[in-house]
């Protein structure tokens, strides 16, 4: 995805598959009962850069499915990612990709 | 109560509070200053007393107050040292940065009127935020929110379970408190998608 390293991204490398093979973490938000589904798209259009409707298609699917990756990066930037979505008060974690 | 919106001509987002609803603001992020502030952000004294003495960095073991555990969470699920670094890492800046948050709501809101005891009704406050600030206040909203929901065990779907309380439940009245925040933090998200 675009958003976590934008600036790492080979520009002729189409980058969902660009990082996909170089970036072998991902930052997962999961779902709370208590987050608002306008805030949390609102932090994804925000902090990710993501558009809205990518951002509302991440939001229902952390809500329908309990979870979603939302960025995928090298491990110190996954950290940035998580740390941030602490920061806004997402419940985030990290992983290795599979 | 007509939650927050956006000025056309300032694109300043505003909104109006009675003075109760101003008090009642500054009280829930006062309280979670505090919680913030408590519980130090230090490491466990069990360490070598030495070692701890030198260590400035930051704690490695999830929070013992719930409502602490859920704003800082492990980051890594299976892998517990990673865990306690990222945690020793991030955790004091957190704090720090949620605390400065939600001071920042009381901040705004005495610089807007309210004063340090509220006598009597009829003071009506009026904040008018720049959007960076309005930022600041949406995620405090959200801390606020996230401590108030584990302290009174909020779960998906459970709003039946809260409409049954009489009314003079303090759970009900917690709970209405709630739904408030939420409701500000809603028309607040609005205000700045604007």
């Amino acid at each position: 995805m675009s958003a976590a390293s934008p600036v790492e991204v080979e520009p002729e490398i189409i980058p969902e598959e660009g990082v996909a093979l170089a970036s072998p973490w991902v930052t997962l938000v999961w779902d709370d009962p208590v987050n608002l589904m306008s805030y949390v798209t609102y932090v994804f259009t925000t902090y990710f850069g993501y558009s809205k409707k990518q951002a509302e298609r991440l939001m229902l699917e952390v809500h329908n499915d309990g979870r979603s990756v939302v960025s995928t990066g090298t491990r110190e930037e996954m950290e940035r990612d998580v740390q941030a979505m602490h920061e806004y008060g997402l419940w985030a974690t990290m992983e290795r990709s599979e | 109560m007509s939650g927050f919106a956006r000025h056309r001509r300032s694109r300043k987002v505003i909104a109006t509070f009675s003075g109760f609803e101003a008090d009642l603001l500054r009280s829930l992020a006062g309280q979670l200053v505090e919680l913030l502030r408590n519980e130090a952000a230090v490491p466990r004294d069990d360490a070598d007393p030495l070692e701890a003495l030198f260590d400035f960095t930051g704690p490695t073991e999830i929070p013992d107050d719930p409502v602490l555990a859920r704003l800082f969470p492990t980051a890594y699920a299976d892998d517990a040292e990673a865990a306690a670094e990222f945690r020793r890492f991030t955790e004091g800046g957190l704090r720090d940065k949620k605390s400065d948050a939600a001071c920042r709501i009381i901040e705004d809101l005495e610089e807007a009127g309210l004063p340090d005891e509220l006598q009597g009704d009829g003071l009506m406050i009026d904040v008018e935020l720049p959007e960076d600030v309005a930022v600041v206040w949406m995620r405090s909203f959200t801390d606020i929110r996230l401590a108030l929901a584990t302290r009174l065990g909020i779960e998906s779907g459970d709003e039946a379970r809260w409409m049954a309380l009489p009314d003079d439940d303090p759970r009900a009245q917690a709970h209405d408190i709630y739904e408030w925040v939420g409701y500000l933090q809603e028309t607040l998200v609005g205000a700045l998608n604007r």
